[in-house]
């Protein structure tokens, strides 16, 4: 490495800069969309230099919103609760779940394991429409539809595929002899479990949480057809933003910045986790 | 040596499922006093280390029963059964540093810390891992970790000591005197203990019997000075000893007053009938075809022997080992001195009767051992 040219420096430098600049342009852009009106948004050309303002924000937080035909009442607050609430709750659930599977799937080989594990991933790869319809009318005779309950039942299907098919391949990467030693020391099976397996475990555990918190997060479909407007996330909540009278631009850049500060902190703030847990687990399997 | 410390009644093992899946261990039946050193002796795959996972208890056993210290054990979870082990991968915990690893046991087992301190204190004495107490398992070598480990299941207190392949990971100077430190250690404890291993140095070594396995099935289990005089088949006649015993497959042969082993090549080894035991004399000429076989320093060099021409020449040291094309095969010599043969130079070699070990052709079992039926 200390062997490169100036030249080759120089042209790194410009690769890595064109590359920042194609991924981070709409994040900035929303960034600046979202202190400014819709006059200043749609001016064309647009302009680099405007008079920021915070009225953007001030109608999320105080859930009026006004436009040229009136004041109109959004949920956004209601909905970025809903959303954090969704995904901390169906993350929660799917780790209390999928961890402790996991770990018998990587450990014990019981007859037919191989393809309860696989039907399990299939669920990742169904597309969601093709199981929507019939979830509806389910849930509706059950009295799930428009329920946290139901949501989070259904926000399942994309939390517990990825946390036991991630944590599995940590499990597996643990030789079963730490464990074997352990229990031999005079320890239960279940105490292995939480003594050893779990902490050895533990940064797949927490990447493979991160992602399907992000993925719980992003997800639209089933929130779209399966809640009602007190019950939905940010993701549908921001379709509010169209409105009658016109596309509420500024408003969406704020909702958008605002929901995706938790997912983006949390991210950077488990940024090598997160490598590592996808490197690992998905290569494995 | 008293009450069993371990028995092990018809003992199978299937990987898979019963009598279809992969036969590992099968009907092994052995009792091991209190008190005593054994080693599990074999090559990769005989079945060695699944013996030793059903006792301690990592293996379901398929069908056969295993009691320690005469309690049924074989059904049991491994935290019920007592028996501590050193596992092969060393297995330390990751986050604990070496006395941690050391003192887990004793800490589960409620002992007050000033015994547990003083008991860490006399055993990485013993294995020498004194400076590197404070440590973590990551930043030690692999000898290390392994004394690490056979540390952490001397110091308990168990029923049985299960130690799978202790010091394969050791130089060789630390583990002759290991080896010696250890059975010392085990030996003025009264402790029991199995060990497995593939080094037959060791398993000589520590071990007061030996269990032979190959295949999964128990091929001798006696003592290291039996085994060697007195190999129950040709497996463990050729399988224990360095170098390896020679064999060759033989007629015999009857002419007045003589007995000849006819060899390939034309050779014949050729002995007066007195020479052998009576017993030995009657088994020989009951059969057709034997396979001999005879322990490389039993071989002689001697002007009226059978030809053989030298195919390679090695001084280790203190012994010469000397490999001869010989009755189609390969024949090999120890020699304690320093000996000078050219490649292909001619010799002639002789075997005493009493260095001769008869096998039967066909079960490859032993018949004899020198002037005694096996």
């Amino acid at each position: 490495m200390e062997h490169t040219s100036l030249l080759e420096r120089v042209l790194r430098g410009i690769a890595l800069t064109l590359v920042v600049i194609f991924f981070m342009f709409p994040i900035v852009w929303i960034f600046m969309m979202s202190f400014q009106t819709n006059e200043t948004i749609l001016r064309i050309p647009p302009q680099l230099v405007f008079e920021p303002t915070l009225a953007n924000y001030t109608a999320l937080i105080t859930g009026k919103l006004e436009t040229a035909s009136g004041t109109l009442d959004i949920a956004f607050m209601r909905n970025l609760w809903n959303s954090v609430f969704l995904s901390v709750t169906s993350v929660a659930v799917a780790l209390l779940l999928g961890v402790p599977a996991a770990y018998a799937f990587a450990r014990h080989k019981f007859r037919g394991s191989e393809d309860i594990a696989f039907t399990l991933l299939s669920f990742r790869f169904a597309p969601a429409l093709l199981v929507l319809l019939p979830l509806t009318l389910y849930f509706q005779k059950l009295g799930l539809a428009n329920t946290y309950f139901g949501l989070i039942w259904v926000y399942q299907l994309i939390c517990l595929p990825l946390i036991l098919w991630i944590v599995r391949g940590y499990f597996e990467d643990i030789p079963a002899d730490i464990e074997y030693a352990y229990r031999i020391g005079g320890h239960s099976w279940f105490a292995t479990f939480r003594k050893i397996a779990l902490p050895l475990a533990g940064p797949g555990i927490a990447a493979a949480g991160l992602l399907a918190f992000i993925f719980a997060w992003n997800n639209f479909v089933f929130a779209l057809v399966l809640a009602s407007a007190d019950k939905q996330p940010v993701t549908v909540g921001a379709l509010a933003f169209i409105t009658s009278s016109g596309i509420q631009y500024g408003q969406i850049s704020a909702a958008i910045v605002l929901s995706i500060t938790p997912t983006l902190a949390l991210a950077l703030y488990a940024q090598r986790y997160l490598v590592e847990g996808l490197s690992l687990g998905a290569v494995k399997g | 040596m008293s009450a069993s410390a371990i028995t092990i009644s018809g003992v199978d093992k299937f990987y898979g499922p019963i009598d279809r899946g992969v036969h590992a261990v099968k009907n092994l039946t052995m009792e091991i006093a209190k008190g005593e050193i054994v080693a599990l002796l074999g090559s990769s795959g005989c079945g060695k280390t699944s013996t030793l996972r059903m006792i301690a208890g990592f293996e379901e056993v398929s069908r056969g029963a295993i009691s320690v210290g005469g309690r049924k054990v074989h059904t049991l979870a491994p935290v019920k059964r007592n028996v501590a082990m050193a596992f092969e991968g060393y297995s330390l915990y990751p986050p604990l540093t070496v006395r941690e690893n050391m003192a887990f046991a004793l800490k589960a087992a409620r002992l007050p810390k000033s015994e547990v301190d003083a008991k860490v204190a006399s055993i990485a004495k013993l294995l020498e891992i004194e400076d590197i107490l404070e440590r973590y398992p990551s930043s030690i070598s692999g000898g290390q970790q392994q004394r690490a480990s056979l540390g952490r299941a001397l110091i308990r207190n168990a029923d049985l000591h299960l130690l799978d392949e202790p010091m394969g990971q050791l130089e060789p100077q630390l583990r002759a005197v290991l080896r010696g430190r250890i059975k010392h250690f085990i030996k003025e404890r009264g402790l029991t203990a199995i060990l497995v291993t593939h080094d037959q140095t060791e398993a000589n070594a520590l071990a007061d019997r030996i269990a032979v396995m190959e295949g999964g099935v128990l091929q001798q289990f006696d003592t290291p000075d039996m085994i060697k005089r007195r190999p129950a088949n040709l497996f463990t006649g050729t399988f224990v000893g360095e170098p390896p015993m020679n064999v060759f497959e033989a007629y015999v042969g009857n002419t007045v007053g003589k007995i000849s082993l006819k060899l390939p090549d034309g050779l014949s080894l050729d002995y007066d009938k007195d020479a052998f035991s009576a017993p030995v004399r009657d088994q020989l000429l009951n059969r057709e075809r034997v396979v001999i076989g005879v322990r490389p320093y039993a071989v002689r060099r001697s002007k009226d022997g059978v030809p053989a021409t030298v195919s390679a020449n090695q001084w280790l040291g203190d012994q010469t080992h000397i490999a001869a094309d010989f009755a189609g095969g390969s024949l090999v010599l120890v020699e304690h001195d320093r000996t000078r043969l050219e490649l292909g130079a001619p010799i002639n070699v002789s075997i005493d009767p009493k260095n001769l070990h008869v096998f039967d052709q066909a079960s490859g079992n032993a018949i004899s051992h020198g002037m005694e039926l096996a």
